[in-house]
This record gives C-alpha cells, structure tokens and sequence, in this order.
C-alpha cells in the first residue's frame, strides 16, 4: 500500500503512522458532554468501504493527512493536508 | 452423526459412503424466542450452553454462509489464560476451565492440546514484567513457571540462543495452555447444539433487526421475517453492521490481523511460543504445517488478506529467532477482520434496546474464548444478567471512562492494540 503525501509524493505505507477515522478532526468543546466526547474518541461507523482517515508521515515531512482509501480493497483515492481540510 | 473406532474401520473398507451430515438442515420458523445473528464459534457455543445449561432450545443461529466459516476457521488456534487485568483474568480462567472438559461435554474430538505456551522474555525488565504475570495467573488459580535460560533451552533447544542482539533470558511457561483443532470446535458445538433441537439455519443473511418502541421484535432475513422474544448479535468482525441495521453505533475499528502456514513438516516445535522481541508466535499443527502469526497491520481494513511489510516482519522475527524454519516452504498467509475495541478487551453486555444483546470486539482473541463466550453469553441471554466472569465487560465502559481494561497499558485507542 503506498500513499500520496501532497508534499512527498507516493510513498510507502510503512512511513505513516495510522491514527483513525477523520471523525478526530473534530474535537468537542471541553464540556461538550460525554457522548460528544464518546462519538469523537470511541463511537466509530465502520463501514466497509470509502474511509476517510489520518495518517501521520512520520517518517518523511511529520504532516497530518487525510487519506481516502478503500477498507475492502485496499485502494487509495486521494490525499490532502489535514490543515487544508480543517480550513 | 456419532463415530466410533469400528465405524471408522467399517467405513475406510467400504468407500465412506455411511456417513450423514453432523447437523439437521432446518427451514427457519415464523418465530424463536432466541434469534442469534452468527454462525461462528460464538454463536454456536451460545446456542449448546443455551440448551444445555438453560434448557432453552427454541433457538436459532442464523448464518449468512456457512457454519465456522468465519474467523473460527481462519485463526491460530492457541488457546490459554494468562490474562492479568481483573475482568480478563478470571473471563479467560473460566474459558480454559470449559476447554478442558469440552470434549467430554460434546462427545466430539476438538483435539485440544495442552501442549504448553512459552512466553519469551529479552531484558531484565521484561523479566520482572512476566514475573508479574505469572503471579497474577497463579493468584486467578491457572499456572505459570518462570524459566531461566537453561530452563528455555531445556524445552526449546532449537532456538537461537547466542543472538547477541535480544538474548533469550527466560520464558514464562503456561503448562496447559496450547491449540485445538478450529474447525472441529465449531463442528462439535453445532452438532451438541442441533442434537438438542437449536436450529441452525445456513445462507440466511440478517438485513435488518426489527425494533418498535425500543424493543426488539425480530430480524429480516434473505429467507423472510423471523419474530424473536430477544436477539444476540455475535458476529465479531462485522459487529459494526449488524449493530447498524439496530440503528446502534459500536466503539469497535476493524482491523486486519495475517497469519501463516507453511508446508507440512516433521515435528520440530512441540509448544506454543511466542517471541518477546518483535511480534512474532509459532506452534505446529498435527499435519505438521508451521502456524504463525504476528501483530496486526495497524490500519483499518475489511479486506481479508494484509500487506506485504507485516509478512515481513514476522518473518524476519522468526529467523532471529528460530533459524532452523528458514527453509520451510510458506504455502498460505490470510488475514482475519477483527473488532477492533479502544481497550484490547470484548465486550459483552445488553444494548439500549430491550431484548438486543451485543458480544462482540474480540480483538483478536476470539478463539480462546469460544466455550467461554457461549457459556457467558448464553447465561446473559437466558438470564437478563451478566454472567460473573464478564460483568465487567460493559458496552458503556468508554463512555463513561470507567472499567477500562488496557491489558496491554498502550492507551484506549482502537488502533493501539
């Protein structure tokens, strides 16, 4: 599996640290309550298919990404800065 | 279906063609007081401790394929309890417990082996840390030795000894933990089950659970509505989308976990082990193949194959460690979807809605739970109450922050287990 860093370029998964579901770009207010809280750290839709998710490149330029890639197949579709997404 | 040492012999001399099937094919009925969503290990060791134990027998296991032929029949086999959290400790205790009389319990040869697992150990620290273990294991009643080095090499003498990158320091050895055979456990709680009048109804997929009022009336199946008194979900490994068609959402991750088999071998490897420096285990199956494993691929995944670097990496860590297998010819790797939950640990407890049980978020210690997962969960089913080796084990425990059981002390985080 190889993931395009917009700043690197295609490179090997083995260079990112996985984080999750892009649902952590979203952090609840401090007194949100607990089930904002359990949605953003727990609760997560799973669904087989089109993922939306974070991953670091530790190894290369230290950016956070949000990757686009099948969970059933494997293929990624796309890349972009989670700086950009969050804007 | 009973077998028998003359009945083997009778058939070997006349072509095999006495044999009947293990287990009624029933159609489904217009309503169970106890639908189960799951024909794995789980669930049909549900439906035997639901009848045995419970007397429950108006039961159904409804299946999407075909009975085992989920991640029962696609695992590592081992089987052990050397867990140390309380919740997990005396869960795994009492499942071992159930491994050890299972044969007698459903006339059926599991070829559960208590061949022995050694845990290896690398540093002074993760001595101390093993040490601990084992005291935790002897205090829930199960056994454990620490073994030194010549004690390691006494048991294992074909390891790699003079690596002077991670010398072996000692193992914590686990005398009854070892394998059985997976596709037999699932064969032999089906057929306990089916003989007592559970039915267990194959190629018929759940597509929705009937929910009115906040209670649950039943499930859609692609072989028409079946009403039920209470449904149990337990299809680890697609927890998610079962849960889902209850309008539930799961604090579970799929992730994907490989293993590998190589040709058949002369015995080489008598135990279960498990190497402290890389994550890396290897037994030897009774037709001599080579079966190991490592960590998970780290990333979400519902596709049942993984990539190439963890092969790697296991395969790097067994030739540090057991140089010996380097020549064996690998003939399978597979992946496994596991219920990913944030603490390493299953859960098993009621849901929201009235009558909607939930076992599920394995992990990937699912196996070794089998007996103990059908007995705990049948006891919650027919009960309403937790069985007292899973009352910890509830559904509410991340929401709430309290109960957590990080038996790996990495942090409550689906991807850190």
């Amino acid at each position: 599996m190889r993931l395009p860093c917009p700043i690197c370029g295609e490179r090997d998964h083995r260079e990112f640290y996985y984080q999750g579901a892009d649902v952590m770009l979203h952090r609840p207010d401090p007194d949100a309550g607990e089930a904002a809280w359990d949605d953003y750290l727990y609760l997560r839709a799973n669904v087989p298919g089109d993922h939306h998710e974070l991953w670091s490149h530790d190894a290369g330029c230290g950016a956070w990404l949000r990757v686009s890639r099948n969970t059933v197949t494997h293929e990624v579709t796309g890349a972009e800065l989670a700086t950009e997404v969050k804007r | 279906m009973r077998f028998s040492g003359l009945k083997v012999l009778k058939e070997g001399l006349t072509g095999n063609k006495g044999w009947g099937p293990h287990w009624r094919n029933p159609e489904p009925k217009a309503e169970y007081d106890i639908v189960l969503i799951g024909g794995g290990g789980h669930g049909l060791a549900t439906a035997h401790y639901l009848a045995k134990v419970h007397g429950l027998t108006n039961v159904a296991v409804l299946e999407k394929g075909y009975l085992g032929g989920g991640n029962v029949g696609r695992n590592t086999t081992i089987v052990r309890a050397n867990y140390m959290q309380p919740g997990n400790s005396e869960f795994y205790s009492h499942s071992l417990k159930l491994w050890e009389g299972l044969e007698e319990d459903l006339n059926y040869n599991v070829m559960h082996s208590q061949r022995g697992i050694i845990n290896l150990f690398h540093s002074d620290g993760q001595r101390d840390a093993f040490a601990r273990r084992g005291n935790m294991m002897i205090g829930e009643g199960d056994d454990a030795i620490l073994l030194d080095n010549a004690g390691v090499r006494k048991e294992l003498p074909y390891l790699d000894f003079d690596q002077t990158r991670f010398p072996v320091y000692g193992g914590l050895y686990h005398k009854r933990g070892g394998t059985a055979r997976h596709d037999a456990v699932a064969w032999g709680f089906a057929r306990s089950a089916s003989d007592r009048g559970v039915d267990l109804i194959q190629q018929c997929e759940v597509t929705g659970i009937d929910v009115v009022n906040g209670v649950v009336k039943g499930v859609q199946t692609t072989r028409g509505p079946i009403r039920a008194k209470k449904v149990g979900m337990v299809a680890a490994g697609r927890s998610s989308q079962v849960a889902a068609m209850a309008g539930l959402t799961l604090p579970i991750e799929s992730h994907i976990l490989q293993a590998f088999v190589t040709e058949g071998l002369k015995p080489i490897i008598d135990h279960v082990i498990t190497y402290g420096m890389g994550h890396f285990y290897i037994s030897q199956s009774d037709k001599g193949g080579l079966v190991f494993g490592g960590d998970l691929d780290m990333y979400s995944s519902y596709a049942a194959r993984g990539n190439l670097p963890m092969a790697e990496h296991v395969v790097e860590a067994a030739m540090t460690l057991m140089p010996a297998i380097g020549k064996a010819k690998m003939l399978r790797s597979w992946g496994g979807i596991m219920d990913m939950s944030p603490d390493g640990s299953f859960i098993m407890d009621r849901t929201d809605i009235k009558g909607l049980y939930f076992n599920g978020g394995w992990c990937y210690g699912g196996f070794k739970a089998t007996p103990g997962s059908g007995n705990a969960f049948a006891h919650l089913l027919a009960t309403d109450n937790p069985h007292p080796t899973t009352v910890r084990h509830r559904l509410d425990r991340f929401r709430t922050g309290v109960g957590i059981m990080d038996e790996e002390s990495t942090g409550s985080q689906h991807n850190l287990h």
